[in-house]
């Protein structure tokens, strides 16, 4: 649904989007990549279960939170892509190893 | 007479006085402050409290197993009538004690709250052990825990929004942004001027928090309050760790956890101060370790509304009766005998004798 609209001048870096490798523009954010990757949902509610995507693109809505490199909450528009970074949808409520 | 009850204030306190009086069929307006009014109804904890609360006080002690008491019933019914979910649970609560002379001073104030209720406020101490069966994740640190199967929580601003739906089908007209320049007469026949504009009601009831003092002395009524801050911070939703509140940290019915607090004499300022807020939160990683790598989403700063003793008041003016002041600190612990035990009293129907122990008397001797 979502395609960029001019080549980008900074190149391209490889991430993997829930495991498949995908090739994005170097110095977007992980949010517009999981469009760009065309996830349906980068996240599910932790109250409901509902599919959300971005929202805002700037930071305030809280409703682009992926599991970014391990990390769970992060908000997917925050971050800029890097090189075999690794980006999954975050499930519900985040779980930290010794919790 | 355009109402029969004028109510000053639209927080937890006026907005549960109301919502009581309303549902006696009496005819109500609140007149409610602004966006810019300090706000403790939404900037607070949300336990529904009762160990340790009046342990110097045994009315206050009294009081609040309660009001506690009304709460399961209260609950269902405000959550019923406006379909809310108020996420109130009342599995107990707990108090973290980090070292023996902490616990020992805890099992001392608990014990004057059961003495204060006839061994009706029950609780237990537990050791490291116990708890840490309980509560897994707990540090060594934490060498005990004073707990009472009687504590319960709430989404404190779901009960603020329920509250507001209630008196919304009660038809009790709600009226923002308000500023009251003057209160005259006496029972059965009161004037308010607010933003310029008056009107008559036969009883007026001031729940206007810090704005009590300046409003009491216009209808003869001195109530001192005293102005305390406290500073609370919020987490991103994890998995479910903890089924107890505490003082301190409590995770919330959507797996938030919040953790506070601080008491602060700073006046009229509901700001935040990095160096306290780092103190908070090294008491809550030192109780929970796995908490310093979970992120913070929001911190903020809530006026607390204390009398000088720290008991609430209830008192009808003696110069011009029909005039009330409702004052207290523990709006969502007290919401359900607000809109019980105390709406009753201003209409008439009840006479708990519990109230004549929370007059401004007592505070000025
Ligand atoms: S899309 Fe709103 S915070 Fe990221």
């Amino acid at each position: 649904m979502f395609k960029t609209i001019e080549e980008p001048a900074e190149g391209a870096v490889e991430i993997l989007v829930e495991g498949v490798a995908h090739r994005v523009p170097a110095n977007i954010s992980v949010a517009a990549a999981a469009l760009l990757c065309g996830l349906g949902s980068v996240r599910e509610t932790p109250v409901s279960g509902a599919g959300r995507l971005p929202y805002c693109m700037m930071g305030v809505c809280f409703d682009c939170l992926m599991k970014i490199n391990g990390q769970p909450n992060q908000r997917a528009c925050q971050v800029t892509v890097a090189a075999d970074m690794t980006v999954e949808r975050q499930l519900g409520a985040a779980e930290y190893e010794d919790l | 007479m355009d109402q029969d009850c004028i109510v000053i204030g639209g927080g937890l306190v006026g907005s549960a006085v109301a919502y009581g009086l309303s549902g006696q069929n009496q005819k109500v307006a609140i007149l409610d402050g602004g966006d810019r009014s300090f706000r403790a109804s939404r900037g607070n904890f949300g336990l529904v409290w009762v160990q340790g609360k009046g342990w110097d006080y045994p009315p206050y002690a009294q009081w609040c197993l309660k009001a506690a008491n009304l709460w399961p019933e209260f609950s269902r019914q405000l959550g019923e009538e406006t379909g809310t979910d108020l996420c109130y649970r009342r599995n107990g609560g707990m108090h973290f004690c980090v070292n023996e002379a902490e616990l020992e001073e805890r099992r001392k104030i608990l014990e004057q709250n059961a003495l204060h209720t006839d061994g009706e406020f029950q609780y237990e101490m537990l050791d490291h052990a116990a708890l840490a069966e309980k509560v897994p994740q707990i540090s060594n640190a934490v060498v005990g825990a004073s707990y009472s199967h009687l504590d319960g929580h709430v989404d404190p601003l779901s009960l603020l929004h329920a509250l507001h739906q209630g008196i919304n089908r009660q038809d009790v007209t709600y009226v923002p942004s308000q500023n009251v320049s003057e209160i005259s007469g006496k029972d059965g026949e009161f004037r308010v001027v607010s933003n310029g504009k008056t009107r008559s009601a036969g009883k007026v009831v001031l729940c206007a928090g810090l704005g009590n003092q300046r409003l009491g002395e216009m209808v003869g009524m001195n109530i001192p309050v005293v102005v305390d801050r406290g500073q609370l911070m919020i987490t991103e939703r994890i998995k479910p760790f903890l089924d107890w509140p505490t003082l301190h940290v409590r995770q919330t019915g959507e797996g938030t956890v919040q953790i506070g607090d601080s008491h602060e004499k700073v006046g009229l300022d509901d700001g935040t101060d990095p160096a306290i807020l780092q103190k908070i939160v090294q008491r809550a990683v030192l109780m929970f370790p796995f908490l310093a790598r979970v992120r913070l989403v929001r911190a903020w700063g809530a006026l607390r509304i204390m009398t000088p003793d720290g008991n609430p008041i209830y008192q009808q003016s003696e110069t011009c009766p029909g005039a009330y002041a409702v004052t207290c600190h523990s709006g969502v612990t007290l919401a359900a005998i607000h809109a019980g035990t105390v709406a009753e009293w201003i209409s008439g129907k009840n006479d708990d004798p519990l109230l004549s122990r929370f007059g401004t008397d007592r505070l000025h001797v």
